[in-house]
């Protein structure tokens, strides 16, 4: 294809890339130097005269100075790579401070993931890594069942199966979070079976853990599943038999024939979910469990959206700190494209 | 050579099929009988309540009651959130696939190393997480004054969606032959003719397949309407987060629950549809990669 059709062919895709996507990148980085500035604070007096006493009461009361408010230009004042060190972000000072204080390094190291950015790390990762080997798992199982079931009823299971994947996740995680109210129907059921009737899963912050990443793996398997099951389609059947004809067992087949053959599959279910995992974020405002759990999309959604003024800094702060971790994390992958693309 | 199994393995298979899809569906089974309640049997200290419908006969009569609905619908005007969503949908929708379609051809037919690192670069944007975005967007968009509107979140939705959609476009156009064009382009048409009426024919499963797709995208999506729309201007999806709070009074929760249905009920109806091209299109990306 000549360039000039090829150019015009990708540039109303790129454009929209570019101007909606690169250069907002760019812009979150440019905005983490700036400090958001301070609200500009007046002091009025209100004095009254206690007619009995005669007396002259005066109280002094704050308010936002919305004239110098006004006059504020720009997101704010420039401070280089400052925020990075913050509070909200690599806390650099607190954690000088827990480290003079500590008692031992196991409460050192407890007091350091209270702090905001780690706590939120900590959860992201924990998610994204934990819930990728089960939902590989738990679609690679069902996927081998469903093909192994009479063929009229495929259909059915596969429509039934879609529906935890389509669905908003906002959604899933609340119609999951009304049926684990202590009330609601697996509430009870875990109550019953933990045998204590007072159990709230809503109430501990492992407890919140765990049901959020039982929600994870509910909404990602089916993906993995799908695939899988579509895979598992075209294994060769010549293979099979002979793995057969060899006295393989089951199990043998399953490892030495189906494995292999799914194993581009796999690698491509791997990166889809790491992807989507990593920015986990709609399950905690479903779960109602921000007191318990947040991941670092979920920081960022504070320090923009929730806060009544803008953390514009910290917000792209972190911003920043998250798409560098999914760079990291897609490096393998990039690398990998890399050399297949140059051979 | 019969490959049989045995009995026991079959009925293993039988019975874990079943607890899958009793996993799968029956959140939502709940939530459905649940939104003909009264608050008081979604919520009350016995889970059995929904089931039986106990205070929902006491309170109105009946055992089964539209007032959710009701509440939702006229008093809390959903409707108005409806078609916002529908409006943002139908756009994401119309607007990816055109770019998309353009960008996902130029990216299969071309040999060049660009086309490589710009299908590279897709594969980054796509990776990003929303809402690390949204930070680059807010203060820009207010300056200019286009923050709380439906086009801006529209075009922002169709950027946000691209990378995917040329990914996929391009693999379904990998499937039809490069000879298509070339007899065009020999016969004398122009590259756009070649595309337009050779090879756009035999793509409609494909458009419509990533068209799916970017439609669960722009109705799903939570993370860009709620931070860059008004509250007036709020979609369906934004506007029923908005029903939950702390609080447990009877309106609230009840209308989340409503709210809830009625947004899911299209996505049913979606996968009931089109269950073979969405499953297709789940498989095209793995195949093509």
């Amino acid at each position: 294809m000549p360039h000039k059709t090829f150019f015009w062919f990708i540039a109303p895709s790129m454009i929209a890339m570019i101007l909606l996507i690169a250069v907002p990148l760019l812009n979150v980085t440019y905005q983490s130097m700036f400090h958001e500035h301070e609200k500009p604070l007046k002091e009025v007096q209100n004095c009254t005269v206690d007619f009995l006493t005669k007396k002259q009461k005066c109280i002094t009361s704050v308010f936002v100075d919305t004239e110098k408010l006004k006059e504020q230009k720009g997101i704010g004042e420039f401070i280089g790579l400052r925020l990075y060190g913050g509070y909200q972000l690599f806390a650099f000072e607190a954690i000088g401070r827990e480290w003079d204080n500590r008692k031992d390094l196991g409460q050192f190291i407890g007091r350091v993931f209270n702090l905001p950015l780690y706590n939120a790390l900590i959860f992201t990762f924990a998610y994204t890594f934990l819930t990728t080997p089960l939902v590989l798992l738990l679609g690679f199982v069902v996927a081998l069942t469903i093909n192994s079931i009479a063929r009229s009823i495929r259909g059915p299971v596969i429509f039934a199966s879609l529906l935890p994947m389509i669905i908003t996740p906002l959604i899933g995680s609340l119609v999951l979070f009304w049926m684990i109210d202590g009330n609601g129907i697996l509430g009870s059921a875990v109550q019953f079976l933990a045998g204590n009737p007072n159990l709230s899963l809503k109430a501990s912050t492992p407890m919140m853990w765990t049901v959020i990443l039982i929600y994870g793996i509910w909404h990602s398997t089916p993906f993995a599943m799908i695939v899988f099951y579509a895979g598992l389609q075209t294994v060769p059947s010549d293979q099979i038999e002979a793995a057969m004809i060899d006295g393989g067992s089951r199990l043998d087949r399953i490892r030495y024939v189906v494995l292999p053959h799914l194993m581009p599959l796999i690698m491509f279910v791997t990166l889809i979910h790491l992807m989507d995992a990593f920015r986990v974020f709609e399950p905690i405002i479903g779960f109602h469990a921000e007191a318990h759990v947040k991941s670092i999309s979920f920081l960022i959604y504070e320090h923009l959206v929730v806060q009544e003024t803008p953390l514009w800094g910290t917000g792209s702060a972190t911003s920043v700190l998250t798409v560098i971790l999914v760079l990291i994390l897609l490096t393998p992958v990039l690398i990998r494209t890399w050399r297949e693309f140059r051979r | 050579m019969v490959n049989r199994t045995p009995r026991a393995l079959l009925l293993l298979a039988y019975g874990f099929v079943v607890c899958w899809v009793v996993i799968a569906t029956l959140p939502f089974f709940w939530t459905l009988l649940g939104s003909f309640r009264v608050a008081p049997d979604f919520f009350s200290l016995d889970w059995s309540t929904v089931v039986t419908g106990e205070f929902t006969k006491k309170n109105t009569g009946g055992v089964l009651t539209t007032a959710n609905y009701h509440r939702v619908w006229v008093e809390e005007q959903f409707w108005r959130n409806a078609i916002n969503t529908a409006v943002v949908t139908v756009s994401v929708v119309v607007i990816s696939l055109t770019f998309g379609v353009m960008g996902g051809y130029a990216l299969a037919r071309s040999r060049a190393r660009y086309a490589f690192w710009i299908l590279i670069g897709a594969l980054v944007f796509r990776a990003m997480p929303h809402i690390a975005l949204i930070a680059g967007y807010l203060y820009p968009f207010f300056q200019l004054g286009i923050w709380g509107y439906l086009p801006t979140t529209i075009i922002v939705l169709v950027a946000i969606n691209q990378p995917f959609t040329i990914w996929m476009m391009r693999s379904f156009f990998l499937n039809v032959p490069t000879e298509l064009d070339e007899s065009a382009l020999v016969d004398g048409s122009t590259r756009i003719q070649a595309f337009w009426h050779v090879i756009m024919p035999v793509m409609w499963p494909g458009v419509i397949t990533t068209g799916l797709f970017s439609f669960l995208l722009a109705y799903n999506d939570f993370t860009v309407t709620v931070s860059l729309l008004t509250s007036e201007n709020f979609t369906m999806v934004p506007k029923l987060n908005s029903f939950l709070g702390t609080n447990m009074y009877e309106g609230p929760r009840m209308n989340a629950i409503a709210a809830v249905v009625s947004t899911t009920a299209p996505l049913f109806l979606l996968v009931m549809f089109f269950q073979r091209q969405l499953v297709s299109g789940l498989t095209q990306g793995a195949v093509k990669g």
